[in-house]
């Protein structure tokens, strides 16, 4: 069963809205548009795995609308497809089936504009370890389009707001501890003013002090920016928090859809049980959180 | 204007990190230089023991411009494993830039990098064997190394394909390709010495044109004009090879995107 909850688009103003007025579609920029920031379509993707190159559906006829302004929270276990989605948005993956559309545009058809709308973090912070947190966020501005001076100002303020000293920018990334990489990854993500976020997993394995300043950051992003933002994520409470609406996802399928608040009302009416999100996750993928998590752990090792 | 501004500004990026990166690694880089060094000046010492001094100029030559282009080739294909290695490649590939722009950056780097570790290389080994260059058309030569860049750019561009498609092994896999062209170019022999279907691997091989202008340009002090049937030669194959290592790229980089095989890291 899917709960939607509705909800009137929300205000043109994001991170930058220059960018958008450069990039978005013009529907999109008129004050009574309903062009949805991220629309998902009957999206499906497969891969061929393992010696007998049997086909694996990681997502599945996903469908999935987000206004302009929201966070927007998906759930589910390892190997659910939260990542695989990720990266159809991204334009690391082609789509097997189905469409996506970034503020009106398509991202098969329309994959270089698209890109400038969008930034990614992701639950490894990737660097170039030996290089500066300077020289890695010249590097990606470069990448898009952007001068060295502007961006290296806009990440100080970033950064400084992230509880990272300017001083602390010139030595090697590799001697950053693995919550301030964390930190300069999604100043990377921001410094190119993405219309459109995606975070995946960005608070998994950080200290609790490093999720709390990277948790209130987000919070302050939808505050100050109206940004749109997609966040995966296996911390319920942090779910619980920041998104405004969340979807569950198991085996790929979009198994539930709604505010916290709405999945928490429809699966004690339905399934009885404590009114948590945890009870909401057990009910609609059939595991608990602690079994995901070992299963990370082992995964891992 | 603004798009050719954005895809400049994005090439850039590219030389600039790999300045940075060249810096950061720079005892890996002196380490690097004494093993080409070293490396050139073995191969050369076999002409100071024939008592040969246009053996030794022969080998000089095949030894240093062999390093360039090994050089300028591994560059371009190992710019996919760098950056699978350091786990940053699925962040450059979402960036808003064209692959052409991405791979210029790349090759601009290399060339500047090739060129300034053949100067290092050659310089030690004319002072080591005390050898008179007074003769030589070192613009011929010059040009000859920047004509044949072009079409190594192209086959680097192709061999870059490989750590793309093949996660594990892709990397070990250029360095076939690299010592294939090395077999065929006739960098330490004359190509005359091969097997014929060997000579006729040699005339599609860009090495081949490259040597063999070099040589007559520094030993024999040739000029363009008498050198032109190894230009023409150089020019075809940039103009087919370059155009085909950006579609072939492209090509692959739509399979990595479809069987997922951007993801892997290490």
């Amino acid at each position: 069963m899917t709960v939607t909850a509705e909800r009137e688009p929300a205000q043109v103003a994001t991170l930058d809205p220059a960018a958008i007025a450069r990039e978005a579609s013009p529907e999109a920029l008129s004050g009574t548009s309903r062009t949805p920031a991220l629309l998902i379509e009957h999206l499906s993707k497969r891969f061929v795995v393992g010696r007998k190159r049997k086909p694996v559906t990681a997502v599945h006829h996903v469908s999935i609308r987000i206004e302009r302004g929201e966070i927007y929270g998906i759930l589910g276990a390892n190997g659910s497809g939260k990542s695989t989605l990720i990266r159809l948005v991204s334009t690391l993956l082609t789509l097997d089936e189905g469409r996506v559309a970034v503020f009106g545009h398509d991202i098969e058809r329309e994959e270089m504009r698209v890109k400038r709308l969008i930034n990614r973090v992701s639950v490894d912070a990737a660097f170039f370890k030996k290089l500066s947190p300077w020289e890695n966020l010249v590097y990606a501005a470069r990448l898009y389009g952007l001068e060295a001076g502007p961006a290296q100002r806009e990440a100080v303020r970033i950064l400084s707001r992230l509880g990272i000293k300017e001083s602390r920018m010139s030595r090697p990334v590799e001697q950053m501890s693995r919550g301030m990489q964390q930190k300069v990854a999604i100043a990377r993500a921001l410094l190119t003013s993405p219309a459109l976020l995606l975070l995946d997993e960005p608070t998994t394995g950080l200290d609790p002090r490093s999720k709390l300043d990277v948790q209130t950051f987000i919070e302050e992003l939808r505050a100050d920016h109206d940004a749109t933002i997609v966040l995966t994520t296996h911390d319920l409470d942090e779910a619980e928090r920041l998104c405004d609406r969340i979807a569950l996802l198991n085996d790929g399928r979009v198994v539930a859809e709604g505010t916290a608040a709405e999945l928490k009302t429809q699966v004690v009416r339905d399934h009885g049980g404590a009114a948590t999100l945890e009870n909401v996750f057990m009910t609609y993928t059939g595991r608990s959180l602690d079994e995901d998590v070992e299963e990370e752990s082992d995964d891992a090792e | 204007m603004a798009v050719m501004t954005r895809e400049l500004r994005a090439s850039y990026a590219f030389i600039e990190r790999n300045m940075n990166l060249t810096k950061r690694y720079w005892g890996w880089e002196v380490g690097f230089l004494v093993y080409a060094v070293a490396a050139a000046l073995s191969v050369t010492l076999i002409g100071e023991d024939q008592k040969n001094e246009r053996l030794i100029f022969s080998l000089m030559i095949g030894a240093t411009f062999w390093n360039y282009l090994s050089v300028v080739f591994s560059f371009i294909a190992e710019t996919i494993t760098w950056e699978r290695w350091e786990g940053t490649l699925e962040y450059t590939m979402m960036a808003p830039i064209h692959r052409f722009s991405h791979l210029l950056g790349s090759v601009l780097f290399a060339l500047v990098y090739g060129f300034v570790h053949t100067a290092v290389v050659l310089t030690v080994l004319v002072l080591f064997f005390g050898l008179d260059l007074t003769g030589a058309d070192f613009a011929t030569a010059a040009f000859f190394m920047l004509l044949g860049s072009a079409s190594v750019v192209g086959i680097g561009m192709i061999a870059a394909i490989l750590p793309l498609l093949y996660v594990e092994r892709g990397d070990q896999m250029t360095y076939v390709l690299n010592s294939l062209l090395l077999l065929f170019s006739g960098v330490y022999y004359s190509i005359e010495i091969l097997p014929e279907w060997m000579q006729v691997v040699s005339t599609f091989v860009p090495g081949t044109y490259i040597l063999n202008g070099i040589r007559a340009a520094m030993i024999d002090g040739q000029g363009l004009p008498e050198l032109l049937g190894n230009v023409w030669p150089l020019i075809v194959m940039a103009v087919v090879l370059i155009p085909l290592g950006l579609w072939l790229f492209g090509l692959a980089e739509r399979y990595a995107k479809r069987t997922g095989k951007l993801k892997r890291v290490g």
